[in-house]
């Protein structure tokens, strides 16, 4: 069990996947701009990815690893190579029953995240997470864990910069610096402010 | 060779006109994480390059056969082909700065400059030109990324590609590094600030403001 918080809280904190890898940062800055959008697309986020990645794991461990296919009769096969490919797939085709999913049965949430589900599913956040799972070699049990971290860091950062940036407004900033440029700086602050957990340890 | 004015202009517009990262906001995710030393800078900004004209020249080749409703999966079906083939390759003659991009290599799949230019360029230009915007905005992205890997690189640990060029303290030299610029945050100010020299220079890229 402790090794699983600790596994959450570097997930979350230490490791975070918008400010430490500046993963998803193209719909962090893009979309950063209200409190609630941004709260909005963070908890879709923590879903997409804490589904996407204990999947990923598991048609990793049984299909595409070297020998993985041992149990269909093929033990030298090493599919590694169609990582990626398979990943992507299993991402799109993820956020698209999410998508049904929700329209069926969650229509009010649907409507909350409608215009973000597709948007999610060329998040770098999503991929990077899938990639670093395989590549730290986390069982199912991480893999979930991780998942919902990296998501909950992931929604944890951008709603902080869209509350620094709602106050922004009333900033009188330098005309070069408006708009992208000063989000970027802001961005970094945060960003300075999250190294001080990296002296955390559980 | 005289190239003609909307060639010309496909191919350097990227570069500062139009710049993908900085006005753009286009593939901010894998520009930040691989600027700290300058040779890992490089080898990424030629696998995007390489990348993103060849999806851009692929697509542009089916375009008028992909049915608009499943797009999408054509198109990252082609970026991820390509994409494997630069991880295979460098993992074959470049092993060790493979290990050190690790993931960033498989992000170009996801990196929106890719997407973003098949998707409003390729799909309605030909093949040729939608080769050279590929070129152009690959190239416009490797600018902003070697210029903030040449000052993290020098100015946070004193070299450049791997060459000592200001003796560090610590090795007896008179160079104290600067602890700051080898961090994350780093790479955030200095694309900020890249981007105010940009607008200062061109005013005409300022954002209105809000009201």
């Amino acid at each position: 069990m402790e090794h699983y918080i600790s596994l959450f809280i570097r997930a979350v904190f230490i490791e975070n996947l918008a400010l430490s890898f500046f993963l998803g940062m193209c719909t962090f800055l893009a979309v950063s701009k209200k409190v609630t959008t941004a709260f909005g697309l963070g908890v879709a986020v923590v879903v997409v990815l804490g589904l996407s990645v204990p999947a990923s794991n598991l048609v990793n461990t049984y299909v595409l690893s070297p020998g993985a296919l041992g149990w269909a009769g093929f033990p030298d096969a090493d599919l590694s190579f169609l990582r990626f490919l398979t990943f992507i797939g299993i991402i799109a085709a993820l956020v698209q029953v999410l998508e049904m999913a929700l329209d069926k049965y969650l229509p009010s949430l649907y409507n909350a995240l409608g215009i973000f589900l597709p948007l999610i599913a060329v998040n770098c956040a999503i991929f990077g997470g899938v990639l670093f799972m395989v590549e730290r070699d986390y069982n199912f049990g991480e893999s979930v864990v991780y998942g919902i971290g990296g998501g909950v860091g992931w929604a944890l950062a951008i709603t902080l910069l869209a509350a620094v940036r709602e106050k922004l407004k009333y900033a009188d900033i330098p005309d070069g610096l408006r708009g992208l440029g000063i989000t970027f700086i802001s961005a970094g602050l945060i960003g300075l402010g999250f190294m001080s957990f990296s002296g955390v340890s559980l | 060779m005289a190239l003609s004015k909307k060639v010309k202009e496909t191919l350097f517009g990227p570069i500062l006109d139009n710049n993908p990262i900085a006005l753009q906001i286009l593939g901010v995710c894998s520009a930040l994480a691989v600027t700290s030393s300058m040779d890992k800078t490089l080898v990424m900004c030629i696998a995007l390059t390489f990348v993103t004209a060849m999806s851009n020249f692929f697509i542009s080749l089916v375009r008028n056969y992909i049915p608009s409703s499943v797009r999408i999966i054509v198109q990252m079906t082609i970026i991820a082909s390509l994409v494997i083939v630069v991880d295979q390759v460098l993992q074959a003659f470049a092993y060790g700065i493979a290990q050190e991009l690790s993931v960033f290599v498989g992000l170009i799949i996801t990196n929106c400059i890719v997407m973003g230019r098949a998707e409003a360029f390729a799909m309605k230009e030909k093949p040729g030109l939608s080769f050279l915007d590929g070129i152009g905005n690959g190239l416009g992205y490797s600018a902003v990324l070697l210029v903030v890997g040449f000052f993290r690189e020098l100015f946070g640990s004193g070299s450049l590609f791997g060459y000592q060029i200001m003796q560090l303290v610590t090795e007896g030299g008179w160079y104290t590094p600067v602890g700051l610029l080898v961090m994350p945050p780093s790479a955030f100010f200095i694309i900020g600030g890249l981007i105010w020299v940009l607008r200062t220079y061109r005013p005409e890229q300022v954002e209105a403001k809000e009201s």
